[in-house]
């Protein structure tokens, strides 16, 4: 769920097709530098209302959503 | 009464570093910083002193005021590091430019500096303690850089800009937060050598986490902007320009998209000098009013955000005629 989410903001953030997009899309792969990571987090926490604190191991969708999901049944 | 900007002036070091310059010794490349920045280029003094650069500033924004130094009553300088520790660098300042008022101070509030400065003059105004004040900030970003750091030193350059005030009901509304963290934003003081006290080994070069800077920005900006803007009764439409502190371009565009303005609205100038600190403001808006986009009775709304964490904004109705 938070997964294709995501997936759907960052389609629309960066014009991206979301069918080129799975939990296991990296950041890196997708081009991202850390701006662009911050803009996604600043958007997932809006969305979301919760705090999310980056850190290296979210690299992909997947495990942002996990962080997310954990967040949310904090 | 509060007070009237009637004068501005900027100063920037004639040495121009571009991206491919600092390619030459970094590991790092134009196309790498303009994408992440905004930044092209940016001045770095060479042979002139922080003084020399407050100096021709604040002489252009009196003379763009019709003011002379022996009128002001107060100067308030903004400086990360002046020249010299002690003493002030406004000390030397008024020494040069003839001004004869005793109450002077510098102050550092990192980049948010010129809208605190802002805010100590309308006091100043309000006690009626002053009928004409000069508010100069310049730096040198270039000395507390690190050169070897390809992520913070492409960032900054060197400037200053000044601002004259008079007595008059311009200045609208400010607000300014602190927040107290630094771990983010940070720069160490250079290590004395008592032998009682223990050493670090840090040296006295800025220290940045971008990406969380990054977020604390784009949030505060927007926040402080609507919060001010509510307070005033104007719409986001209204105010003519949004004067941001020209930090990164991707900052200014977040926020402006954030707060559904055009570009127009929100001018840049980091692409020809990087982030300036305190006198990315005042700059910009000697840019616009020496270029004569600024119309009289027009609302402009400054904001800044930097180390502290501070922010700063503030609503100007501008009445130069």
């Amino acid at each position: 769920m938070v997964t294709e989410k995501i997936i759907q903001v960052l389609a629309e953030q960066y014009d991206m097709d979301p069918d080129t997009l799975s939990a296991d899309s990296s950041f890196e792969d997708m081009s991202f530098d850390s701006l662009d990571v911050a803009e996604m987090v600043m958007t997932l926490e809006d969305e979301y209302k919760v705090s999310i604190e980056m850190s290296a191991e979210i690299k992909t969708i997947g495990a942002m959503a996990q962080h997310i999901e954990d967040k949310m049944a904090q | 009464m509060s007070f009237n900007i009637i004068g501005t002036g900027r100063a920037l070091p004639k040495k121009c570093v571009t991206n491919d310059m600092l390619a030459s010794f970094l590991d790092t490349s134009d196309e790498w910083i303009y994408t992440r920045t905004g930044i092209k280029e940016r001045r770095i003094l060479t042979d002139e002193s922080l003084l020399d650069l407050a100096y021709e500033c604040s002489l252009a924004a009196l003379e763009n005021a019709g003011v002379a130094a022996e009128e002001l009553d107060l100067i308030i300088f903004s400086t990360l590091q002046g020249d010299y520790i002690s003493p002030s660098l406004c000390c030397l300042l008024s020494k040069r430019l003839g001004a004869v008022c005793g109450r002077q101070l510098d102050i550092n509030m990192g980049c948010s500096g010129f809208i605190y400065a802002l805010d100590i003059a309308d006091s100043y105004f309000r006690a009626d303690k002053a009928q004409k004040v000069l508010v100069v900030c310049a730096e040198a970003m270039s000395r507390i850089s690190d050169w070897t750091d390809r992520s913070t030193c492409v960032l900054f350059g060197d400037g200053a800009g000044a601002v004259v005030l008079e007595k008059g009901d311009g200045f609208k509304a400010i607000n300014l937060t602190v927040d107290g963290a630094y771990e983010d934003l940070y720069v160490p003081i250079p290590q004395g050598n008592c032998p009682y006290s223990p050493h670090s080994d840090e040296e006295g070069f800025l220290k940045m986490n971008g990406q969380d800077i990054y977020i604390f920005a784009v949030s505060a900006v927007v926040r402080e902007i609507n919060a001010i803007l509510e307070q005033e009764g104007i719409t986001p439409d209204e105010p003519d320009y949004y004067i941001l502190h020209q930090a990164n371009t991707r900052i200014i565009d977040s926020a402006r998209k954030k707060l559904k303005q055009p570009a127009e609205k929100f001018p840049v100038n980091l692409d020809r000098f990087g982030n300036t600190s305190s006198a990315t403001i005042p700059i910009m808006l000697d840019e616009l009013n020496r270029a004569g986009k600024l119309k009289n009775g027009g609302k402009l709304i400054f904001c800044s955000f930097g180390a502290g964490l501070t922010t700063g904004v503030c609503a100007i109705e501008w009445t130069k005629q």
